[in-house]
């Protein structure tokens, strides 16, 4: 059994999931939004990753970045040691690809500024 | 002196929004002066996702939102300074700013938009005992430290308030490898949206302490530790239930303040429930032709409500400068039982729109209550809510058909049955 908070509304319901004979069972739930966001996050809980990495030759030396779309939340450790190790030159606009795939995940690392050549 | 049709302060998510609407709506001449060196305002560090939901319909990072708008500016070929920093505004709308390039400088406007944004509330305001040791931040400015100038910021982390910023905080510096022991919160339920409990609190095991405070500060040179205690019902801390953290870093994520200085000049009335200035259903203060809009206003927590917001102030502004729409008495707002406050805090029965959008926070955490509006003394509007929080912003729209004439008073309140 796994208790979960449900983020669907501001209401935040208590949410336990149960699992049996391979299906999973959801209780506490007020709304359906409340079953698809539990069994989502049982069976294959994802994140968007947001940081930074570093640019020269910019007006700032950190440029913002995130992957394109969400990634499997184990992959996240792994997402930032590879986030850690890039650094880039400037210019780099919004949607740049900065890492064509992520730890593996086959979603790409984009930049979420733009940075001009200082 | 240069005189402009409107004048918008601030070039962050509301004055952008708002000079947009107001080029749209028809005003050729306006000026947007920014004190920093870019567009974009706060938005530009906060680098995590969830904006642009409800205006762009997809999940967007700050600087992602910001360059949307930004771009907006640019294709409307609104003229922007930046680094240029103002320092007093009048009744009579004549703008004074400083700026490296320009020195001192006096611009008159037609009409003015008030969109300096808020603040964060300082150590200062807190009374912590204890010495001053570095490493005690306000969340906002550790995450410009890390995010835009690529700071660790520090190593072993104490979190006081769970206000978002606070929230947003915990993840990224556990992201970047810093232990972030615990976050601390005065009240007995988080100030900040549920979303950001789960995905920055819980995804990380980080435990979230309601009911308690710092009542010590340890450390000389940089801060080395922490004591929270439990506080009772009247927000006092309970003796023996103290309780020591190791760290270097504790930041402050206790509430935002809007940045009001400029308009105290114009004597207007300042609701003291939101640190900003009154406004009617045109987002217009006392002083005419002076509109507010976004976190100076009232203190958001989505941004997308500061857009729209921001670009109903650009078009009643627009109407101002171009045809001097004709005002009338107005009516005030009245927010009682649980509801604090309510921005508009008047409107204008006659002229309104025909939807007027009125936004406010209730004071504690309600379960199982609804949201009444009654229109002279008559109930016209019951909204059964499971559930409200101090953290959330409500709204209703007013629907200028439903309001009795002649319009007397207008009450929101929460009630239990």
């Amino acid at each position: 059994m796994r208790e979960l908070t449900c983020i669907g509304c501001p209401l935040g319901c208590s949410l336990r999931v149960f699992e049996e004979d391979g299906n999973l069972r959801v209780e506490g739930n007020t709304c359906p939004r409340g079953e698809t966001y539990a069994k989502n996050e049982v069976l294959c809980p994802k994140r968007t990753v947001t940081s930074t990495v570093a640019i020269r030759g910019g007006a700032v030396s950190r440029l913002s970045v995130r992957t394109q779309t969400d990634i499997p939340k184990d992959k996240i450790a792994a997402c930032m040691e590879e986030i850690k190790r890039v650094c880039v030159h400037a210019p780099a606009a919004i949607g740049d690809v900065i890492l064509p795939d992520v730890a593996g995940t086959g979603v790409a690392l984009i930049a979420t500024k733009n940075v001009p050549k200082a | 002196m240069k005189i402009h049709d409107l004048i918008v302060i601030g070039g962050g998510p509301a004055g952008l929004a708002a000079a947009v609407s107001a080029r749209r709506a028809g005003v050729q001449d306006i000026l947007i002066l920014e004190r920093d060196h870019v567009l974009g305002g706060i938005l530009n560090q906060c680098i995590h996702n969830g904006f642009g939901l409800h205006t762009f319909k997809e999940e967007l990072t700050g600087p992602e939102y910001a360059a949307r708008f930004i771009a907006q500016v640019k294709e409307e070929n609104i003229p922007y300074r930046l680094g240029a920093t103002v320092i007093s505004i009048s009744k009579e709308k004549l703008v004074t700013y400083v700026s490296r390039e320009e020195g001192l400088v006096q611009v008159q406007a037609k009409a003015l938009i008030l969109a300096m944004g808020c603040r964060e509330r300082p150590r200062g305001a807190l009374n912590i005992p204890g010495s001053r040791p570095a490493g005690i931040f306000s969340a906002g400015t550790a995450q410009r430290l890390m995010n835009i100038e690529g700071y660790q910021v520090g190593k072993e982390v104490v979190i006081l308030g769970s206000g978002d910023i606070g929230l947003i905080m915990a993840r990224r510096m556990t992201l970047e490898g810093a232990k972030v022991k615990v976050v601390a919160e005065l009240m007995p339920y988080s100030g900040g949206l549920k979303r950001n409990i789960v995905q920055c609190l819980d995804d990380f095991g980080i435990p979230l302490k309601l009911s308690h405070t710092v009542v010590e500060i340890h450390g000389k040179e940089r801060l080395t530790g922490v004591t929270l205690a439990r506080v009772d019902e009247n927000r006092r801390p309970i003796a023996g239930t103290e309780e020591y953290y190791a760290c270097d870093t504790l930041l402050l994520s206790v509430g935002l303040l809007p940045e009001n200085e400029l308009t105290r000049a114009l004597d207007v009335t300042m609701s003291r429930v939101t640190n900003g200035p009154e406004v009617d259903d045109r987002l217009q203060t006392d002083c005419e032709g002076v509109f507010a809009c976004g976190n100076v206003l009232h203190v958001h927590d989505l941004v997308d409500y500061v857009s729209e917001e921001a670009a109903l102030a650009g078009k009643n502004a627009a109407a101002y400068v171009l045809s001097q729409p004709a005002a009338g008495r107005t009516v005030d707002i009245t927010a009682d039982n649980g509801v604090r406050y309510t921005v508009p805090q008047k409107l204008d029965p006659e002229h309104m729109a025909d939807a007027v959008t009125v936004r406010f926070r209730v004071a504690d955490v309600y379960r199982d209550r609804y949201i009444c509006v009654y229109c002279n003394g008559e109930r016209i509007r019951r909204i059964k809510k499971r559930v409200l929080a101090p953290g959330e912003m409500e709204q209703v729209i007013l629907k200028k058909s439903e309001l009795k004439e002649p319009l007397q008073s207008i009450r929101i309140c929460t009630e239990v049955e």
